[in-house]
């Protein structure tokens, strides 16, 4: 049932226009959140802008949970303020504080309709009768279920509960959007189509501001303006999504934002005024693009699996030798493991030649400098 | 068979004989004379009016304070809340007359409450006078009975989602608004049942009644006994007996009915 549901859904954009959130901008000044002696988040400054998503991902008891709570009110910072727009809203009480919020096990109350689910907030807010009915029309129209009204959750697909729960926390119009590993609890292909549903809710809602705690990285490539990578209670990397995937700042993003094979190199000639720096793997010399590396300097080449090719062309004017160990096929994608005087490497490729070596076979890599990146061995993370 | 046959020879039976000496004279014969006598007697009507007043205010109680103590245990927890919830559940334990000798040390005339006035503000008479009443029946089976609706509730609110009460919170209700609106509906086959089960027990009580001796007190176990032990008015007895297990077999089916509920 769910996936039908979510096939052809062009009701997210019906009415959407008219579920319109004044967003504001987050601002986190120096907080940390302490549990006793146990520090869980370590003083934290960091700045989300109106209409902005911003993805906090990172391992399991990284801390991003407990940064998306304290917004949320449910964590009291042991230091720092928290702003929402022009409010501090530090020792705000969560009602008062104008957001919504979606977790990942949906949390929509079992014993009201979808329509009293929906209606809840306003109604506490004090809405008169007319708003309430015409708020809940539009926020189901917009996450299309508006035709599931009179149900209750238990009779709803995983899928549609979780709409079912974004709608609640639109139709209070709250100045920021609060999602807490919100797919999570969905089966892989729901949750490809629903990360597809959210970007399309945001396009049609350009100002909401959208906090959105994952430990999914394609979920936050897809759907992040910013990206902010959590690590033992700290911000370890935090910048424009595109940015950070292709320029990692240390060893730790480039590994948990995507696959990434870190050939590690010895800086020859430092960055020159292209961008790109000489460096030496083995015996090879490669070019790749730097920052302000410095002759002699330890460092990790950065090469997406997408980016290496078995094939020369013009632009592939790095050359690495590898051994072939395996080959996955997946469909969609092929993966070749291979080893680089020691390093593995991963390939990943849509199209591969006809007749692929056997394993155990030397084979040439390809890659171009500009999709490489020198990332600093000892980046402190 | 064995086991059904022990049974209705241990529990069965002894309820039929109630039951034919309630219905049947000494020769075996039908007799709904007596019986009709009974019913429209003044003091079974008193016995009826007191038990289920006494019970309805005792549940009425019990639920209250039940669901104010079972929301603070759960959702407000403090240091040694456990320990307490523990505590409070012993009193299922301890036969419920001890409450009773508890509280004549607590609230009698020569109690700790009243020897405290009488000395504060040199009282010649103790100014508490509740406990040898009906409210003193009630207080005490208020006390006694409470950890019967708390326990229930207390399981019911373990399985309250947190996700629930704080996406509430966030969509701008208030505590009051989200205990009536998300917990309690949850919570309402907990109070059913509980309810019930302390109407069935408040019904049947007899070891408070009877300790704390108020004064015109008579419910239907103290006019059972009475009748029975006092004045040898076996039939009478038997009579009213039946319709205290009516009420009680009544009440059991609500509870059964209620807990199965909670369960599914």
């Amino acid at each position: 049932m769910s996936a039908v549901a979510f096939t052809g859904t062009s009701v997210m954009d019906v009415d959407a226009a008219k579920v319109r959130g004044a967003g504001s901008n987050v601002h986190f000044d120096k907080v940390s959140v302490a549990y006793g002696a146990h520090v869980v988040l370590h003083p934290l400054s960091l700045d989300i802008a109106p209409g902005e998503i911003l993805a906090m991902i990172g391992p399991s008891g990284s801390g991003k949970t407990t940064a998306l709570r304290a917004v949320a009110g449910f964590v009291r910072p042991a230091s720092g303020r928290i702003r929402i727009g022009a409010t501090d809203v530090t020792d705000l009480p969560p009602y008062e504080r104008g957001l919504g919020m979606v977790v990942q096990n949906y949390a929509l109350f079992p014993h009201m309709r979808v329509e009293d689910n929906v209606a809840f907030g306003l109604r506490a807010q004090g809405a008169d009768k007319a708003l309430v009915t015409e708020r809940v029309k539009d926020a189901l129209g917009t996450v299309g279920m508006s035709a599931y009204a009179r149900r209750y959750p238990r009779e709803l697909s995983g899928g549609q509960q979780q709409r079912v729960a974004i709608a609640r926390a639109l139709a209070v119009r709250p100045r920021v959007l609060l999602l807490d590993e919100p797919l999570s609890a969905l089966d892989a292909q729901i949750r490809r189509n629903m990360v597809e549903e959210i970007a399309r809710l945001h396009r049609s809602l350009p100002g909401l501001t959208i906090l959105y705690v994952t430990h999914d990285q394609t979920e936050a490539l897809t759907l992040a303006d910013k990206i902010a990578i959590m690590r033992d209670g700290r911000v370890c990397s935090h910048g424009p999504t595109t940015e950070l995937y292709r320029r990692p700042p240390n060893r730790f993003t480039a590994e948990f934002l995507g696959r990434a094979n870190l050939l590690p190199v010895t800086i020859v000639e430092g960055v020159g005024s292209k961008g790109f720096a000489t460096a030496r793997h083995g015996d090879k010399m490669l070019t790749g693009a730097g920052r302000d590396e410095k002759t002699g300097a330890k460092s990790l080449l950065c090469i997406r699996p997408q980016h290496l090719s078995l094939t020369a062309d013009s632009e592939h004017t790095n050359r690495i030798v590898g051994t072939l160990r395996e080959v996955h096929w997946q469909g969609e994608l092929t993966h070749l493991m291979l080893d680089v005087d020691g390093t593995p490497v991963r390939i990943s490729a849509t199209r591969l030649p006809m007749a692929l070596p056997e394993p155990g076979a030397t084979v040439p890599l390809f890659f171009t400098p500009a999709d490489t990146s020198l990332v600093p061995e000892d980046a402190g993370v | 068979m064995p086991p059904a046959a022990l049974l209705a020879l241990l529990f069965f039976y002894p309820l039929a004989l109630i039951a034919r000496q309630a219905f049947l004279d000494d020769s075996g014969v039908a007799n709904f004379a007596e019986v009709i006598h009974v019913l429209h007697s003044r003091f079974f009507l008193n016995a009826l009016v007191n038990t289920v007043s006494i019970s309805v205010a005792a549940t009425a109680g019990c639920l209250v304070v039940g669901l104010v103590l079972a929301l603070i245990l759960a959702f407000v927890p403090f240091p040694g809340s456990g320990f307490i919830a523990q505590l409070i559940d012993t009193f299922i334990a301890l036969p419920t007359f001890l409450v009773t000798l508890a509280f004549t040390f607590l609230y009698g005339s020569a109690g700790m409450l009243n020897t405290g006035l009488m000395e504060a503000f040199s009282l010649p008479l103790p100014p508490v006078d509740f406990l040898y009443s009906a409210w003193g029946v009630v207080l005490a089976e208020v006390t006694v009975y409470t950890p019967f609706i708390l326990r229930p509730l207390l399981a019911a609110f373990s399985l309250v989602d947190r996700g629930q009460i704080e996406a509430a919170s966030v969509l701008g209700a208030r505590p009051f608004r989200i205990v009536r609106q998300v917990i309690l509906p949850a919570a309402i086959p907990a109070l059913i049942a509980g309810g019930s089960l302390c109407l069935l027990l408040t019904v049947n009580e007899f070891g408070i009644v009877l300790f704390i001796g108020a004064k015109g007190v008579i419910t239907l176990p103290l006019l059972i006994y009475g009748k029975a032990i006092q004045e040898s008015a076996y039939q009478v007895a038997c009579i009213i007996a039946v319709v205290n297990i009516a009420l009680s077999l009544g009440l059991f089916s609500l509870y059964r009915i209620a807990a199965g509920r909670l369960g599914s």
